[in-house]
């Protein structure tokens, strides 16, 4: 039956493209945990093993395992290194509206500066400065550039 | 849409005065059509502007300016030119209304400019070409650089008289002018009038500059800056280009607006994590915390009476709209719809609340009434935001972005407006990519 050949061939169609999007998000969930960043690319380092940047999912600012890691690192680092002072950078993906992103961004980087000084690092080293989306490190428009720009970042400020 | 029906059989004979009426309450999907014809300006005067502000045949200029005010608003179909018979001279004394009515023009605009002591005299009739009467007739004094405004006030008058509400023409649009790739975009403040003429650059891009927002009163502007690396809300006077900090706070202040009497900013203030609501009086300069709440509350916008404020929180776990009371009491949620709220803005008209949706990965562009009933989503984009209402409350400019692709190319902002009916969406044309528009209240009245 001619009808019956062309139901099974868009039968067809419709499982080829199934096994095309599980590719698709496969792919991403290499550099992605739960959507938060985990590759390693952009990031830079404060001093040999010390990462520059922690990474969030969308929406949220609680840091995660990987994150609080890569912190008491950056603490240590500080606590050697007593008269550096740092800023921590905020930053939104561009999924969001401009002014709510600001108010994350300023939320993600203190939640890096809380944890920092529950390691002992003095509030008056860190100051805190929000983004929102305006500085994003990846220009893509995909689930993954939208996961390495949602970021804190310490930077040396002297 | 019983109820719509309802209202417009009322409406009707109310204002049975007007012949013709264009009904502005609806997607207009037959423009009413209508006869711009260029002012009539004599030899001596044409020699006169042609000296003064190098401009030949400047009532054929202004009538251009009127012509595209009106095919803009989507509610009218002015004709082509080449079809009318009668010369403009004589059309304005006295239209043949035969002619007109046989080009199919209902209404009909004609004029005349002269140079007289080193003014611009302009005066300009409306006519109902079925009725065969005269609906208007106004005339003004103005200095010659000021023929494009002498257009847009036409159309105000025109607009007005047809569709019993005032207009939105003689108004300029302040936004952020965007320039650079995504990483390392440049952004100036820019004004323009409302058609996207006499644009003008008003900083230099060597800091990021957001959102800045229009002052009631038209002479001042409120924005945020990052200069010497410090996000503040600024205020500045866009006529003698001074700006100053609002107020002296510890962190970072964004999402400034005005209050609608001009003598208040109000605007977030970011400290330890949490971003809560100010307001600072501009004469007094003192300055009151209006939510005290963990959450990120931001966007706030007053009701244009003063008495509330709608805005932006994540106190439910998500990012929704509330109303408040001006002096922060009795919050209230206002948007329970599926998918993320932000950037809500008071209606000038105050009926409705202007606000971006994000929903399963598309952004929305949509009003609700200030109780939150009757969600109604305009336009549905890749990415748009940050809705502002022109000074009639009858259509919304916005930002629209567009995708990267994996070449990191294909990306814009640019600016669009649509009718409150979600009928004529448009781009609004720019110099550059550009984002952030706010729309001035009218500059004459």
């Amino acid at each position: 039956m001619k009808l019956s050949k062309i139901l099974r061939n868009s039968f067809l169609v419709v499982l080829a493209s199934l096994v095309l999007t599980a590719c698709a998000t496969k792919k991403v969930s290499n550099q992605t945990q739960g959507d938060v960043y985990t590759g390693k690319e952009t990031i830079k380092y404060l001093a040999s093993g010390v990462k520059d940047r922690v990474f969030f999912a969308t929406n949220e600012t609680v840091l995660t395992t990987a994150s609080r890691e890569t912190l008491r690192k950056q603490a240590s680092w500080l606590r050697k290194n007593s008269k550096i002072t740092i800023v921590l950078e905020g930053h939104a993906d561009e999924r969001g509206t401009r002014e709510y992103n600001l108010a994350l961004g300023e939320r993600r980087a203190n939640s890096a500066k809380d944890y920092l000084m529950t390691y002992g690092i003095s509030s008056d080293r860190i100051s805190v400065i929000s983004y929102g989306k305006e500085r994003p490190v990846d220009s893509g428009s995909t689930p993954l550039s939208w996961s390495k720009n949602r970021r804190s970042v310490t930077v040396k400020a002297n | 849409m019983l109820l719509r029906l309802l209202l417009l059989l009322i409406l009707i004979p109310i204002k049975s005065y007007a012949l013709i009426e264009v009904d502005i309450t609806r997607g207009n999907l037959n423009p009413l059509p209508v006869a711009v014809s260029p002012l009539s300006i004599d030899k001596k005067s044409n020699e006169g502007f042609k000296k003064n502000i190098k401009i030949e045949n400047l009532g054929s200029e202004i009538s251009k300016v009127v012509e595209n005010n009106l095919r803009q608003s989507g509610l009218f179909n002015p004709l082509d030119k080449n079809a009318f018979l009668q010369k403009p001279d004589i059309a304005n004394l006295k239209p043949r209304f035969e002619d007109w009515n046989l080009i199919k023009a209902q209404a009909l605009i004609t004029g005349k400019v002269s140079f007289t002591d080193e003014k611009l005299r302009v005066e300009f009739r409306l006519w109902d070409v079925l009725a065969g009467k005269e609906m208007m007739a106004l005339a003004f004094t103005t200095v010659p650089s000021n023929w494009r405004r002498v257009g847009h006030i036409i159309t105000d008058k025109v607009y007005e008289r047809l569709t019993g509400e005032k207009g939105y023409f003689d108004t300029r649009i302040i936004y952020v002018s965007e320039e650079g790739p995504k990483t390392k975009r440049i952004k100036k403040l820019a004004i323009m009038d409302q058609d996207g003429f006499n644009n003008k650059f008003l900083t230099l891009g060597n800091e990021l500059v957001l959102t800045p927002r229009f002052s009631p009163t038209n002479q001042m502007v409120t924005y945020l800056s990052y200069f010497k690396n410090l996000p503040r809300v600024y205020l500045l006077d866009i006529e003698t280009g001074l700006q100053e900090v609002v107020g002296d706070f510890p962190g970072m202040t964004f999402a400034p607006r005005f209050s609608p009497d001009g003598n208040k900013i109000i605007m977030s203030f970011a400290k330890d994590g949490n971003s809560d609501i100010y307001t600072m009086d501009l004469e007094n300069r003192i300055v009151e915390r209006v939510t005290d709440h963990p959450s990120i509350d931001t966007s706030p916008s007053y009701s244009p009476d003063g008495k509330y404020i709608c805005f932006n929180s994540d106190r439910s776990g998500y990012q929704q709209i509330y109303v408040m009371k001006s002096n922060g009491k009795n919050v209230k949620r206002i948007s329970f719809g599926k998918g993320l709220y932000g950037t809500p803005v008071w209606s000038p008209r105050g009926d409705l609340i202007a606000f971006t949706k994000l929903h399963k990965g598309k952004f929305y562009i949509g009003v609700m009434r200030t109780d939150g009933t009757g969600e109604r989503l305009l336009t549905e984009n890749y990415y748009q935001e940050a809705p502002s209402w022109s000074p009639n409350g009858r259509v919304l400019i916005f930002y629209r972005e567009t995708k990267t692709n994996s070449k990191g190319e294909g990306f814009s902002a640019k600016l669009w407006s649509i009718d409150l009916t979600g009928y004529n969406e448009k781009q609004v044309k720019t110099v550059t990519d550009a984002s952030d528009p706010s729309w001035s209240s009218l500059l004459s009245n």
